[in-house]
């Protein structure tokens, strides 16, 4: 049957999509490459000032700081995220298997915003954690939790683990359970079949979640706006703020192109990292 | 009781323990919002000393989130509607024929998945702006589509993944077209994936933030821009109580696509035997 009655047809509307975001995308590279002309909308002529810009230490120091957030918020979640996939795996009761699924899947779908309200009313001055302290006395004057890197942490970690646990959950799904169980048989103790059966299987999903979990949180923007106030500022926040404050979209764009190149250049690494792992990769 | 039985009763003990704590810090926020939500008083404080349902009453009541809704709405319906229609299409033709560039736009379709929001937002605000386009609601429904589209794929190929191709052998064999073979059995197969499909667009598409930051203007701002902008001029509880109601609105939503469809199946994560 070498039909294709629909490809064409079906094809096209796809075809169509890629074309408007590419588009979209080589307007953000073009404006990358355009002077800055104060006071307009319209870009100036061809330059590459705005990439020779990024160099400069305010710059620079954003990158390094969003690199810095986006790892180790990775690393926590990952961290934090791990049992609680072990767990929604290995539940057998239905009904505390739901629950447990629409409780790590729900703030997938809230957003950021909401999150990230809801995480300044627990860590403000007034909010939940230092009035809880205070209450028992354990602490005389609100801790800063606001306006640091600790905060901003902290909340990125709750945006992202729903999806890391998504992912450990699927890798930890696909894992044949003959082969802790066959560990388990020819004596190996719990911790043991853990750490040198399931741990190792489990890897790949490993990876996959670190590397969406640090994509994730690059792209993060309420998060560090609301709760680091401008004391912690990632690339998003430049972003937004060169575009809509002072108006300078060409440079704006190149911190997006900057961006990019520099999340591909992470993946890439982390991808390269994780290449012995293929050979283990269960099918 | 052996030594070995009480060791993994511990070792039970301890692997309970920290699923519980890590479940109460995801449930945290959602808790204390909602004490939050209940407190008389418009400035925080806890524990609330006097309990109201009035910012409820407010924020129900306030019109850029009524607008933001409505606006919400609008650009769900729509780009969750659009992405489906192109998505399960082009899921379809990827599942069953080589075609060139196949792979070429099928990598373009999922890449949102890994560029930032406010690139993709960045991006659509200078094309609107280069091809005169104006920022109405035209602009937002396209770059919503172009966001939802790689989970839409996703779902539909799933469930096509998971389809008995020989009830579509046997209907073709017994003389139907191409086309009612595609009506009257892959798409009646289809209908829960596709569903599902379209509830994980619609969802994400009504939550979408970034992007909709750089995209919308004062008039076709949806409910998370409106929001933010709450948030960022005023305190009082209002956004707590609004918080509240969007908690048990989704979390309502996927309970629902949970019961009626399985989202262990759509999210890949049944322990296989």
């Amino acid at each position: 049957m070498n039909q294709q009655p629909f490809v064409r047809i079906f094809t096209a509307p796809a075809t169509l999509c890629a074309v408007g975001f590419l588009a979209a995308m080589a307007a953000v590279l073009q404006y990358s490459l355009r002077a800055y002309v104060p006071g307009s909308l319209d870009p100036g002529g061809l330059t590459l000032a705005n990439f020779a810009d990024l160099l400069k230490p305010l710059y620079a120091r954003v990158f390094l700081d969003t690199v810095v957030v986006c790892a180790m918020t990775a690393v926590v979640t990952l961290i934090v995220g791990y049992p609680l996939a072990y767990a929604l795996v290995r539940v057998e009761q239905p009904i505390l298997r739901s629950i447990l699924l629409v409780i790590v899947v729900t703030p997938l779908f809230l957003g950021e915003v909401v999150r990230t309200y809801a995480w300044i009313i627990v860590l403000g001055n007034n909010g939940f954690i230092n009035s809880l302290l205070m209450s028992l006395g354990l602490i005389g004057k609100p801790l800063q939790l606001m306006f640091t890197s600790f905060g901003v942490v902290v909340a990125l970690v709750h945006v992202t683990l729903p999806v890391m646990v998504i992912m450990l959950a699927a890798g930890l799904s696909h894992i044949d359970r003959d082969y802790p169980r066959a560990a388990e048989s020819l004596g190996a103790g719990p911790i043991r079949v853990f750490l040198t059966v399931t741990l190792p299987l489990s890897l790949p999903g490993v990876v996959a979640g670190t590397t969406t979990a640090f994509a994730w949180t690059f792209s993060a923007f309420a998060t560090p706006q609301l709760i680091g106030g401008g004391r912690v500022n990632m690339i998003s926040n430049l972003v937004y703020q060169l575009g809509f404050s002072s108006f300078n979209f060409p440079f704006a764009a190149t911190l997006c192109v900057a961006g990019l190149a520099l999340t591909a250049l992470v993946l890439g690494l982390l991808r390269l990292a994780s290449r012995p792992l293929r050979k283990i990769e269960v099918h | 009781m052996t030594p070995r039985s009480t060791y993994q009763k511990v070792l039970g003990w301890i692997g309970l323990l920290t699923v519980f704590v890590i479940v109460a810090f995801l449930i945290l926020p959602a808790a204390v919002v909602t004490i939050a939500a209940f407190n008389d008083k418009p400035i925080l404080s806890f524990p609330p000393q006097t309990w109201s349902w009035r910012w409820f009453g407010r924020a129900l009541a306030y019109e850029d989130f009524r607008q933001g809704f409505f606006n919400g709405l609008i650009v769900t319906t729509w780009s969750s509607t659009i992405a489906l229609c192109v998505g399960g299409m082009f899921a379809f033709v990827i599942d069953r024929y080589e075609f060139p560039l196949k792979s070429a736009i099928e990598g373009i379709l999922i890449s949102p998945l890994v560029i930032p929001h406010f690139t993709v937002g960045l991006g659509f605000l200078i094309l609107a702006a280069q091809v005169g386009l104006s920022r109405g609601f035209a602009i937002v429904v396209i770059c919503h589509v172009i966001l939802v589209l790689p989970f839409v794929l996703r779902s539909v190929y799933v469930s096509l993944r998971n389809l008995d191709q020989s009830y579509e052998h046997a209907a073709s064999s017994l003389g139907a077209g191409p086309l009612r073979v595609l009506a009257t059995v892959t798409l009646p197969l289809l209908l829960p994936g596709l569903v599902s499909g379209w509830l994980f667009a619609a969802i994400l598409s009504f939550n979408e933030f970034t992007a909709s930051l750089f995209v919308t203007s004062q008039r076709t701002q949806t409910l998370p821009v409106a929001m933010y902008n709450y948030v960022r001029e005023f305190a009082d509880p209002s956004m707590a109580a609004l918080s509240v109601m969007y908690i048990v609105g989704t979390a309502a939503l996927i309970a629902f696509a949970n019961a009626f469809l399985g989202l262990g199946k759509v999210l890949n994560i049944e322990q296989s035997h």
